[in-house]
């Protein structure tokens, strides 16, 4: 199932599970995956790296902004306590207790320090005995609120954040001052907090980036962009219980992925909360992970096609490599073919051209002796009793002639040899033939021709049986033309060219073989046999272009030098 | 030129052969002679007047290549037919190189070799 998925991907359509396609399917998931992993784990490890590392750069600047933050709080909360505390070492408790001394003190703190809202002295009772501020508080008592009990404790108080009676948001702070008699009093003062929003404002926050102080129960204490306005609960989840700057991922209520860094206040109840989406400060990272998924699609789109396509142009080779080698093992064993058949052929052959000769001769005289007596009975019979042997004699001499010269047992000697010159005396063998038959013959002999190292003898034998051939395929009056020339390879070409009755084309690849024919009882089916095994025992080659009715162009080709050690075996 | 002067020498080894190819030369009124070898031909040409030489060359002892031009060393102007049963053209190349005026191939067609031996005699 998984090999039919893999073709069906690799190759497009259903195919044969030849050799070649598994072999291809193979090298093609082999390169894949030891392309692929390497560049897959180099991938996932620095993801996990850089984020990592990217995630602690961009967390540094955000806690160093919170604590940095805070700090301007305190320092600011510090401040007010300082100065409440150094009025109530000034002013003694009788001076504070004087109605126009707290007014004008109130008035001073107004003009010299922005924020203060009223200022009130309580005495160890907790009721209020001087008050300076837009309220009606003189006389309250306050024994039993917290942020009595708390200064009481402490010594000193920083209040939540509560509405006034403008509704503007306001803190008290309070100091305990004590007296030489053991007595203590406590002076508190009402501060408007438009402060805050200007130390925020001035931290120069980045965008989509929230700051905010929460209360240890989780109330806003200041205005949020996103979460609430003061004194609601903050709609995301902050850790209220960490005493050191922190931080956390939530996922806010408009599904917003945040980083939520926190610094808790020291001298009071606040938590400084800074909230910066994801998106915004991992940006650099979301950038670079971008990139990273680019280019490894990328890569892979190279690796992927390199590997097709060098795998498809391995495959091609291999294909024709081994077709190569499949022919020249067919053209091998078709010699090894020709060269058994013709040494048993000779061996016959030799063994029957002497009886065969003797049969003749025998036959002949007594058809001399016949011709030479006087008429008697059946001499008619007779006649052409051994007129019939000496046709049948005729028969088997050719095939035995043929026989013999398809496997001559001749030491092949290579020497020097021009080819136009055993052209030439192919010609003057053949020269009653063509004087009786007129035959038109073409010769066109390339002057320059190389001298080759060759056979001449096998060259000669060769080409007689072409030219043989050319005269028994053209009528009288017909052309046989000749032509050679040199190869760019140092060899040489020779071409034999006829005006004949060409070869029909369902049989030219059977024209080398042994005994075929289309003469019939004329020819003996081995020329062109022997023509063949010798021009591929002088390593040559022989081609044949054919039309039927038209006429043949046998090419040869001959080697510079023909090797003697592969004619050995002949 | 009459047939009754031609002197054909004979030589090969075949007896059966050469006898019947004698005898049928004869009734075509040529006087024969039969050697069965090269060295028993070359003898005889040197102590004969012989018109033409018909030479097989597939002998035992001395070949017919060898013979060939043990003759041709004895009379150059002696014309020489070889007859072969090899199938190929290249002993017969070989010796109409060497001198011999044709060459036939066994089994020969005597109209084919009295015409070539009226030929060799006319060129002489």
């Amino acid at each position: 199932m998984y090999r039919k998925i893999m073709n069906r991907i690799l190759f497009g359509k259903r195919q044969v599970h030849d050799h070649y396609t598994v072999l291809k399917r193979n090298i093609i998931i082999i390169m894949l995956l030891i392309t692929i992993i390497p560049l897959t784990t180099m991938i996932i490890i620095n993801y996990f790296q850089y984020r990592s590392h990217l995630r602690n750069q961009i967390m540094a600047p955000l806690y160093a902004m919170a604590e940095k933050t805070r700090h301007s709080f305190e320092l600011f909360l510090d401040q007010r306590l300082a100065i409440i505390r150094f009025i109530s070492t000034a002013y003694s408790f009788k001076e504070l207790g004087d109605k126009q001394n707290i007014e004008k003190i109130l008035i001073s703190l107004k003009k010299e320090c922005c924020g203060f809202v009223d200022i009130g002295l309580i005495n160890s009772e907790g009721d209020l005995i001087s008050y300076a501020g837009p309220y009606t508080l003189l006389g309250k008592n306050y024994s039993e609120q917290i942020s009595f009990q708390e200064t009481q404790i402490k010594g000193q108080y920083i209040s939540n954040v509560f509405l006034g009676h403008r509704k503007y948001p306001h803190i008290v702070i309070a100091v305990q001052h004590l007296k030489d008699d053991g007595q203590t009093w406590i002076l508190k003062a009402t501060i408007d907090t438009d402060f805050f929003d200007i130390l925020i404002s001035s931290m120069g926050l980045a965008r989509q980036t929230d700051t905010f102080l929460v209360n240890k129960d989780g109330i806003l204490q200041t205005n949020s962009i996103y979460y609430g306005n003061t004194l609601q609960k903050c709609s995301i989840e902050i850790p209220l219980n960490s005493f050191k700057s922190s931080s956390v991922e939530r996922t806010d209520s408009s599904n917003r992925d945040i980083i939520v860094v926190t610094s808790p206040f020291s001298i009071a109840d606040y938590i400084l909360v800074i909230v910066q989406p994801h998106s915004v400060a991992m940006e650099s990272w979301y950038a670079l992970k971008t990139e990273m998924i680019i280019i490894f699609l990328i890569s892979l789109t190279i690796i992927l096609f390199a590997i097709l396509k060098m795998t498809d142009v391995l495959i091609k080779r291999i294909k024709t490599s081994d077709e190569n080698r499949e022919t020249a093992l067919a053209e091998l064993q078709h010699a090894q073919k020709l060269s058994s058949i013709g040494r048993l052929a000779a061996g016959v052959a030799h063994e029957i051209n002497n009886p065969l000769a003797i049969i003749n001769q025998k036959a002949g005289l007594m058809e001399d002796l016949i011709d030479l007596s006087k008429n008697f009975d059946k001499k008619a019979k007779f006649t052409e009793l051994t007129g019939s042997i000496l046709k049948s004699v005729e028969r088997c001499r050719k095939i035995t002639h043929r026989l013999l010269g398809f496997s001559k047992r001749i030491d092949v000697k290579i020497e020097p040899i021009n080819v136009n010159n055993v052209i030439t005396e192919v010609f003057e063998f053949l020269e009653k033939d063509i004087l009786y038959r007129r035959i038109d013959i073409c010769m066109n002999l390339s002057d320059s021709l190389k001298i080759i190292q060759s056979d001449h003898g096998q060259i000669e034998q060769m080409l007689l049986n072409l030219l043989t051939n050319a005269f028994a395929a053209i009528k009288d009056l017909g052309m046989v033309g000749v032509e050679t020339a040199n190869n760019k390879d140092g060899g040489i070409r020779i071409k034999i060219k006829d005006n004949g009755c060409g070869i029909p084309k369902n049989i030219i690849k059977n024209i080398y073989d042994p005994f075929f024919s289309t003469k019939k009882e004329k020819g003996t089916g081995l020329g062109l046999s022997i023509t063949y095994g010798i021009i591929k025992k002088l390593g040559g080659n022989i081609s044949v272009e054919s039309t039927q009715g038209e006429g043949s162009l046998f090419i040869v080709d001959l080697p510079e030098k023909s090797d003697e050690t592969e004619s050995a075996d002949e | 030129m009459n047939n009754e002067k031609i002197k054909i020498l004979l030589i090969d080894d075949e007896e059966e052969f050469a006898s019947t190819l004698a005898e049928r030369l004869e009734l075509r009124g040529y006087v024969a002679k039969i050697a069965k070898g090269g060295e028993s031909g070359i003898s005889l040409i040197a102590h004969e007047s012989f018109d033409i030489v018909l030479l097989d060359l597939m002998m035992p002892g001395l070949n017919g290549l060898d013979t060939l031009k043990q003759i041709k060393i004895i009379n150059k102007h002696l014309p020489v037919i070889l007859l072969t049963g090899h199938g190929s053209v290249q002993g017969g190349t070989e010796g109409m190189r060497i001198g011999a005026f044709d060459f036939l191939m066994k089994p020969l067609d005597i109209k084919k070799l009295i015409k070539k031996i009226q030929l060799a005699i006319n060129n002489e």
